[in-house]
């Protein structure tokens, strides 16, 4: 009671924002430090503060073996985000649009992958390609993170489908198209944001997954196990290199489409 | 421009097509046919199947048994995007990822019709939305929406026009003000238009047959007048305008006309005007056919005439004055008197008689809901 | 007969029969890969824990069998970490809650009038999803590390004893973990405050109740989705992480997690029923907690 009546009696007093601000800033403190010591003239270990260098950007695969590392990343977030992708947007248009008697089964299905540690995911999949005789790799891990990112792609796809108007889709079977046709042309044009940020989303838990690769990788070495390994004796600032430039990239697709969409909405305003 | 896009309507045959639900009947036993080239309203209460009706036409919905015939052909097991027939949705359902433009060629292009954007152009022009091609939907007022929504449909010259309450969604004036439009374009395209609808003025006002829809089932159908001057059923003589129904036992029958009594008065209806002859029957009369008197009158038996009663409530609605009176053993009577000066000048408590001609009497097939059989 | 099953309840016509057709194709691809890569491994998870080793002795093998030895060795070997790992994971969801909260609230409901603003600091708040955790959580360990600038500031104002180390130690652990894991209970507690409708506040306001009742009686009950989705999508990653209480990162030999064990006993000792029987106690523990915490708040039809 008594921590309620602070709270509220500060958010009188407009110390909310200057919380919040803090509150990112804490959030946003290693990211920075990340960035800058990627420009770190560093020596073995990229643990202090040396001198301003370009260096690391410019030789960014001075490390091969790291440089492999985050290809093999690529490849699997990529191959994982494609077939998640594909697979949980058709759940997700059966969950919304169709009723059938198993649907609240199947609903709890998909939350149960979301309800269980990695680690357990990790060390039952690892368990099963063992006694299936199935070295680690490549292909299980991506058989992993297919498994983990497919109950996020549904929630997130399910979300967008639930806004789709079923009245928009008869509307096209009204107007002369075929059911593939009204899929392409309609449904999924208007899934699209969905599925793409379900994509995005996919990619970006794949990308940085540790402990379910550390269970099913073997010998193929991604972007998160090279840091973990690394860890012991000391990262080098290309890893910051190469993290940097994932954030930044990523971050600049996440503006570019909010401020886009900000501008466009507000001249959808205007006009009316 | 609406020679581009007129074509011969077709007609449309319904026989007996019955919906079932998951423990619901939605339509039952429904024969329905319309002939070519009309504005036919398929009228009723929310809930009744219109809606469900036009999606078994259009195919969106598949009936439980019945057949559904477009120009004499069978298409009840057509696909909807294989059949002559276009629907301009009760939410539009505009599609919002593509310019008004767009949305209305959408139905040309699947097709491969020739030049599919000049015509989409001239059917934006006949609903003088020429100039909002490039926009998109959510850019349009709801009634700009509405007239694409009717474009996108119009272009491409189906058999039959389907449309469910479309101007449901509009305000009062712009409602009005569309009605005059639809009407207009439909005479000028000549297409056959089902038009559903719950607003009876709209269907009167607009169609030239009118189908009363209650429950599942067609109670009437006919022109807007007839339906008016002769309602059938109590549902249709109570949703179609107001009526005074009285109910009772037939006491006397010639050649001409019925009478039953009801608390001491004599109503009479002509043969020709009523659906049933013997047994305990409904009567009823329009208010406005229906007058009153501050001192019983002396009428032949072309009249009915029934009182005295007692003026238990009036309002002024500006063009006439509506006076509800109750009548001891008979019930409340409503009477409409044109606000034109000469109308008697009666205040609350009154004592009056009612009359009216018996020619005005209509007889229905059925009772209404809350009366017994008195046979 | 399983088209029966998936299609609707009603009477089977040719349309029901069609569409059960197209809810199977959909479905189908989904359910085996989630039979064949989720509910497989389970079982196989819990098999494994019931083997005995092998005749042979060797290292590494085993043969079926029906060994509860399994769970009493792990239990008994084991009961600092899964107490660690739980205990960890209560308080790292309660203090995440805390300091989630007002941030959401800011962002949902006070923000609300800059839709700019708002989007801006949704990003900020996703922002570490796109950048390598293992970095951050290293950064953590480089900023709090002995010698940093914020930790001799600690020792100064007496936060800490002179000899004590911050890295190493159970509330570095636990910090780590509120770090990595606010983006999570932020989110879905934003979700549900941005469709909070702000004239359910007046209404409390205009009804006589102060602010904190109108907090207590409307925010917190029409938020609780958001809550009740957050504490899941945190309290059941952190009690299987091992990473920020591994001695590289943030932690010790003395901090170690149910998931230290896991990946010791399989990947390193090869003793793949321990392993399994630690998994399974893990997966069991949560599975009663959540469908307790579930039932308990009555938002089963949440999921
Ligand atoms: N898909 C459906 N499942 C079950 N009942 C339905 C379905 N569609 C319509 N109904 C029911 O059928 C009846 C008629 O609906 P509808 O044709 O939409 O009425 P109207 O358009 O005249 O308002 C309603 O009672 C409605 O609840
Ligand atoms: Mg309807």
């Amino acid at each position: 009671m008594k921590v309620l009546r602070s709270f509220w009696s500060g958010l009188k007093r407009g110390s909310l924002p200057v919380y919040s601000l803090l509150a990112v800033v804490f959030l946003l403190t290693p990211i920075f430090y990340t960035i800058v010591f990627s420009f770190n003239k560093s020596l073995r270990r990229n643990t202090v503060w040396n001198s301003f260098t370009f260096d690391n950007w410019t030789h960014i695969c001075a490390r091969q073996d790291l440089c492999n590392a985050v290809g093999n990343s690529i490849m699997i977030s990529l191959i994982s985000t494609l077939i998640a992708t594909a697979l949980g947007t058709a759940l997700a248009i059966a969950l919304v649009r169709y009723r059938f008697k198993f649907r609240s089964a199947v609903n709890f299905a998909l939350f149960l992958p979301m309800a269980t540690p990695e680690i357990v995911m990790g060390a039952g999949l690892a368990g099963l390609f063992f006694n299936a005789g199935v070295g680690p790799g490549f292909v299980p891990t991506v058989i992993a993170h297919v498994m983990f990112c497919l109950s996020f792609v549904v929630v997130t796809v399910k979300a967008r489908v639930q806004t789709l108007d079923p009245a928009l889709e008869e509307a096209g079977r009204d107007l002369y198209a075929n059911p593939s046709q009204v899929f392409w042309k309609i449904t999924f044009p208007l899934l699209l944001p969905g599925v793409l940020s379900a994509a995005l989303l996919s990619f970006a838990l794949s990308f940085d997954d540790f402990i379910i690769t550390y269970f099913n990788s073997g010998s193929v070495n991604t972007f998160p196990k090279f840091i973990y390994v690394a860890a012991k004796g000391g990262v080098p600032a290309q890893a910051n290199v190469i993290a940097s430039s994932v954030f930044l990239l990523a971050i600049i697709i996440v503006l570019a489409t909010q401020i886009s969409g900000h501008f466009k909405r507000k001249r959808l305003q205007h006009v009316k | 421009m609406a020679g581009e896009l007129s074509v011969a309507g077709a007609d449309l045959e319904l026989i007996d097509v019955r919906k079932d639900f998951p423990g619901f009947t939605a339509l039952d036993d429904m024969d329905l046919h319309i002939p070519a080239g009309q504005f036919f309203a398929l009228l009723g209460p929310s809930g009744c199947g219109k809606t469900t009706t036009l999606r078994i036409v259009a195919g969106l919905e598949t009936p439980t048994q019945g057949r559904v015939l477009i120009g004499g052909k069978d298409i009840t097991d057509t696909k909807p995007h294989e059949r002559p027939v276009n629907t301009v949705f009760q939410s539009y359902a505009l599609f919002p990822h593509m310019t008004i433009l767009d949305n209305v060629a959408f139905g040309l292009r699947q097709r491969k019709v020739e030049d599919p954007v000049a015509k989409a152009q001239a059917a934006l022009d006949l609903v003088e939305l020429g100039h909002v091609g490039e926009r998109r939907p959510q850019q349009l007022s709801g009634g700009q929406q509405q007239r694409v929504a009717l474009a996108r449909a119009l272009v491409n010259r189906p058999s039959l026009l389907l449309l469910d309450e479309p101007l449901g969604a509009l305000d009062l004036k712009l409602r009005r003000q569309m009605q005059i439009e639809l009407k207009a374009i439909q005479m000028e395209v000549g297409l056959t238009f089902l038009h559903v609808t719950h607003d009876q003025e709209e269907a009167m006002d607009m169609a030239d047959t009118v189908a009363v829809m209650n429950k599942g089932r067609i109670e009437q159908m006919g022109a807007p007048e007839a339906l008016y001057d002769r309602p059938k059923t109590a549902f249709v003589s109570k949703f179609l305008g107001q009526s005074n129904l009285f109910v009772g036992k037939v006491v006397d029958s010639n050649a001409n006309s019925v009478s039953i009594e009801v608390g001491g008065s004599k109503i009479t209806v002509d043969k020709k005007r009523a659906e049933k002859h013997e047994g305990t029957i409904a009567i009823g009369v329009r208010p406005e056919k229906a007058t009153f008197h501050e001192s019983k009158p002396t009428l032949g038996a072309d009249h009915v005439l029934i009182g005295p009663g007692e003026i238990i409530d009036i309002r002024f609605t500006g063009v006439s004055n509506q006076y509800l009176i109750e009548v001891p053993n008979v019930g409340e009577i409503t009477v409409f008197a044109q606000n034109v000066g000469k109308s008697p000048v009666v205040e609350l408590g009154a004592k009056v008689w009612i009359s009216w001609k018996v020619e005005h009497s209509f007889g229905l097939r059925d009772l209404p809901d809350g009366t017994e059989d008195q046979g | 007969m399983a088209f029966a099953a998936f299609g609707s309840s009603a009477p089977t016509t040719q349309g029901q029969t069609k569409s059960g057709r197209v809810v199977l194709a959909l479905l189908l691809p989904g359910l085996i890969y989630l039979v064949l890569f989720f509910v497989i491994p389970l079982v196989s998870l819990v098999l494994t824990s019931l083997e005995a080793p092998a005749a042979s002795g060797k290292i590494g093998e085993y043969v079926p069998g029906f060994d509860i030895g399994n769970y009493s060795y792990v239990v008994t070997k084991y009961w600092p970490q899964i107490a660690r790992s739980f205990g960890f994971a209560f308080l790292a969801t309660i203090i995440s809650l805390l300091i989630s909260y007002p941030l959401a609230y800011f962002i949902g409901v006070k923000a609300r009038s800059r839709p700019m603003l708002q989007r801006m600091l949704v990003t900020l708040v996703i922002a570490p999803f796109f950048i390598s955790f293992l970095l951050r959580t290293i950064a953590w360990k480089q900023l709090l590390a002995d010698h940093s600038p914020i930790m001799e500031w600690a020792h100064q104002v007496g936060l800490l004893s002179p000899s004590q180390s911050f890295i190493g130690s159970e509330a570095a652990v636990v910090f780590g973990l509120v770090y990595n894991f606010i983006p999570f209970m932020t989110l879905p507690l934003y979700t549900s405050l941005e469709r909070l409708d702000i004239r359910f506040l007046e209404a409390g306001s205009d009804l006589y109740a102060s602010p904190a009742k109108v907090f207590r009686k409307i925010t917190l009950p029409l938020s609780m989705p958001g809550i009740i989705s957050g504490t899941l999508l945190t309290f059941i990653p952190i009690a299987g992480d091992y990473v920020n209480a591994s001695r590289d990162f943030l932690g010790s030999s003395n901090t170690s997690m149910i998931g230290t064990m896991v990946d010791a006993d399989f990947l390193q000792n090869r003793n793949y029923p321990a392993a399994s029987a630690m998994s399974v106690v893990l997966m069991g523990i949560i599975l009663i907690l959540v469908t307790w915490y579930v039932r308990k708040s009555g938002t089963e039809d949440l999921l």
